[in-house]
């Protein structure tokens, strides 16, 4: 069994109450911070623990604390991002619908390292239950004197609050999450600048991600180097993967970085296999904005060394032959999926949630679900792929936020590895057109339904 | 001061000064093209991505190139950074990227829109697109709305650069419209039909860069080469209001009113509505004299006394295409 640093206690009875998370040794970090420790030394741990964000981009969280300016006389703010809308990405649910103290826990000791004494909790509005429950656990932290004014006779006041957002995909990335938060609508904004100078209200702010907050926990109650020492390389510590697909056991993870991916699919103690004994086709490996890749590339490196679960274990390879550990959202996709209807699906979604500011993006991503529309439906040419090809590499990069990559990377990585299937779809597009309700209906590899006829 | 270079042309501008306004502060020759950024306008900027350029070096301090493109309208420069333009193969591919993407929905209607002939989208097109369109899908329609009796919204042909929508926050006294839904159907709107209609509403007719906003009193009046402008001014009442205007003539008539703009289209000062849409006769003004348009829009080429290339720049086989 892999190391769990987060939800080592999840399946205790109780635990999502105060009591028994108290009793399992919750709190503890607080104390050891406010009690013993300056807000720079906490800071200093998490840089030792070499922690990076686990809401996709994996920047070091170390790094982006000593970013944060401290003008006298403005406030500072730590915003916790629990709007988990990446498809594939399910992680921050679990642990906030069963471990709602850890991670308010983790807001008191970051917000403490950081100077905030105000704090926002920013959920996506479908996860109004949890809302509840975290409402609940901060009740009951208030009530224990873990939260308010003079914390623990410090003098260290700190207000959380939770703040349900409306339901949009593009309110998770930190800018327009930002802007929701404020009451606005929720656009990207245009960088620089960055949070870390004027964030939340034009004050300095902190936006992490739900884990990466939990994280802090165990970083400061065994030290950063204890927490370093888990995990492999630059990839320290444990990482939640939401796994789901074909595999025989979809759920959740706490793995220790470092382990194969082949364990990982097949082993029992996580995914246990592919579902009713089928083949694996390609997995998307970091929720849906990563490049997917085929079974191949998935289990081994272009060099042929089995491929490790970490951030550079995923990305080796750059986009020809890699891919991103991302969120950790890992779909796994057995011989019957239809890669084809599988990124016109994607791609319709990014279209969907595409805030509309810039130009690439806006009108990018509706092209681009358009013409594989066309494609699916047995309607389109060789020149088509051409374009999808041209159409994502005049995104990626050029758009004011990265949701323009996240539409561009899919479209780049299904067409790099699995040109063939587009092309097969073109070529027998006379027998799909006939075959078309069934497309629609089932999620199928267009040479099963050939045969099927 | 920071030195900064671009295509090859050393400039030394103020600290703060973005890569777009030292590049404009060089000249035509080498300033990106700008589709949303307006100097008049706090916080315009960064939503086109025509402006894209590529810093190939970053700064004396730290000399690395930057990552990715980035817009030149909201990034400041740094001593001894080093900017490419037209000379980056990858500005001018991804700039062609742009003006397809702007023009995949666009409805081309140029033959009946008044803003034809001095349409930056136009020229943006013309020099930096291509010919045919790869876009094979019905193009997107919009409701029409009514915003008043002046102001005549197309929203079909707007780009979504949120000039407008700056201006009425920071020119008028009161902002009623705005941007309405999300991605590709996001449109300029007033929610509930109200009518757009202060004293400076105007403006947004003038900063439109498209024909997304147009002046109903001169609607369909005329193609706009076949007017003839002059600078004139007159004393307004209104303290806000420069008075100073360009008057679009048709023999005698006076068709239209704008601001006064410059080399790269953007208004000098804004104006109000009774200058704009008021004050059409001769005698309500005090005429200056014909209007250079220092644009290389079809306007320019059939009056005006100052040429876009001076003489001594003259290549007879790049302004004559009729040779080719
Ligand atoms: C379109 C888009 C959506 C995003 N959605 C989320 C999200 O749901 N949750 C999240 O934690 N980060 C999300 N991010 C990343 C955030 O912008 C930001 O990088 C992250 O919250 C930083 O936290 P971390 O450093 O702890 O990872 C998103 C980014 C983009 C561009
Ligand atoms: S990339 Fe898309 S979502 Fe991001 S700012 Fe541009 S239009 Fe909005
Ligand atoms: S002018 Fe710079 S992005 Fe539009």
């Amino acid at each position: 069994m892999g190391k769990k640093l987060l939800t080592e206690h999840i399946n205790v009875p109780g635990i999502q109450g105060y009591e028994v998370y108290r009793k399992m040794g919750g709190y503890a970090s607080v104390e050891k911070a406010i009690k013993s420790m300056k807000p720079e030394d906490v800071v200093e741990e998490v840089k030792k623990s070499g922690l990076r964000g686990r809401g996709g981009a994996g920047f070091p969280t170390g790094m982006k604390w000593s970013f944060l300016a401290k003008p006298e006389g403005v406030p500072r703010y730590l915003v916790c991002n629990a709007d988990e809308s990446e498809p594939g990405t399910f992680k921050d649910r679990y642990l906030m619908s069963r471990l709602p103290h850890l991670l308010i826990e983790g807001m008191i000791t970051s917000s403490f390292a950081l100077g905030a004494n105000t704090s926002y909790i920013y959920v996506r509005g479908e996860y109004y239950y949890i809302i509840a429950i975290l409402e609940k656990a901060i009740a009951e932290a208030y009530a224990a004197g873990w939260l308010g004014k003079n914390i623990l006779g410090s003098g260290y006041d700190l207000d959380l609050y939770v703040q349900p957002g409306g339901g949009a995909y593009i309110c998770g990335e930190e800018t327009a999450l930002l802007e929701s938060l404020e009451g606005k609508r929720g656009n990207p904004r245009i960088k620089p600048p960055f949070p870390a100078i004027a964030g939340l209200y034009g004050c300095p702010t902190v936006v992490n991600n739900v884990e990466t907050i939990a994280a802090v926990v165990p970083i400061v109650n065994q030290g950063g180097d204890a927490y370093a020492a888990v995990g492999i390389g630059k990839s320290t510590g444990t990482k939640l993967i939401s796994a789901s697909g074909h595999i025989n056991k979809p759920g959740i993870y706490e793995i220790e970085m470092g382990i194969t991916v082949e364990d990982f699919i097949y082993s029992d103690e996580y995914c246990g296999g592919i579902l009713n004994g089928k083949k694996l086709k390609a997995v998307i490996a970091g929720g849906s904005s990563v490049p997917i890749l085929p079974t191949d590339l998935i289990l081994k490196t272009a060099a042929g060394e089995p491929r490790i679960m970490s951030y550079e274990g995923l990305a080796d390879g750059g986009f020809a032959a890699g891919t991103m550990l991302g969120s950790g959202g890992f779909i796994v996709m057995d011989e019957s999926v239809s890669i084809p209807k599988n990124l016109w699906n994607l791609i319709r979604f990014y279209h969907h949630e595409s805030c509309g500011q810039c130009s690439p993006c806006r009108e990018g991503t509706g092209w681009m679900e358009k013409i594989l529309h066309k494609i699916v439906d047995g309607h389109g040419t060789l020149k088509d792929i051409d374009l999808l090809w041209e159409l994502q590499a005049k995104i990626e990069g050029n758009t004011i936020c990265p949701l323009g990559d996240a539409a561009a990377w899919p479209v780049a990585s299904a067409i790099r590895h699995f040109r063939t299937e587009f092309e097969e779809y073109v070529k027998h597009g006379d027998k799909i057109k006939d075959v078309k309700y069934y497309f629609h209906t089932h999620n199928m590899d267009p040479a099963a339904a050939y045969s099927s006829l | 001061m920071a030195k900064v270079t671009i295509d090859g042309i050393t400039i030394e501008v103020a600290d703060g000064t973005t890569i777009l306004n030292a590049a404009r502060a060089i000249g035509k020759e080498v300033a990106p093209p700008t589709m949303c950024y307006y100097s008049k306008l706090k916080t315009s900027g960064g939503y086109c991505r025509t402006c894209l350029v590529e810093v190939s070096k970053g700064s004396e301090k730290d000399p690395r190139p930057m990552p990715k493109l980035v817009a030149s309208c909201r990034t400041t420069v740094m001593d001894g950074m080093e900017v490419k333009n037209t000379t980056s193969p990858k500005v001018l591919e991804a700039r062609k990227g742009v003006v397809e993407f702007l023009l995949a929905n666009h409805p081309l209607d140029c033959p009946i829109c008044d803003q034809a002939g001095e349409c930056h989208l136009q020229d943006l097109s013309y020099e930096h697109g291509s010919a045919k369109t790869r876009y094979e899908f019905e193009r997107r329609t919009f409701d029409k709305i009514n915003i008043g009796e002046k102001i005549q919204l197309h929203m079909t042909r707007c780009i979504l650069c949120y000039r407008c929508v700056k201006t009425a926050e920071q020119i008028t006294d009161g902002r009623v419209h705005g941007v309405l839904n999300r991605g590709d159907v996001s449109e300029i709107s007033t929610y509930i039909e109200q009518a757009i209609d202060n004293d400076f509403s105007g403006n947004v007719i003038d900063v439109c860069p498209v024909g997304a906003l147009t002046d109903k009193t001169f609607r369909f009046k005329s193609r706009v080469w076949y007017t003839k402008p002059m600078d004139a001014h007159r004393n307004c009442e209104n303290e806000k209001c420069s008075g100073k205007v360009v008057l679009w003539y048709k023999g005698e008539e006076v068709l239209r009113v704008t601001g006064r703009k410059d080399q790269w289209g953007e208004v000098e000062e804004f104006i109000c509505n009774t200058c704009r849409f008021d004050k059409k006769k001769t005698s309500d003004w005090t005429i200056e004299g014909p209007r250079e348009i220092d644009h290389s829009s079809v306007i320019s080429a059939n009056h005006y006394a100052r040429t876009l290339v001076k003489p001594n720049e003259f290549k007879l086989n790049e302004v004559n295409p009729i040779t080719e």
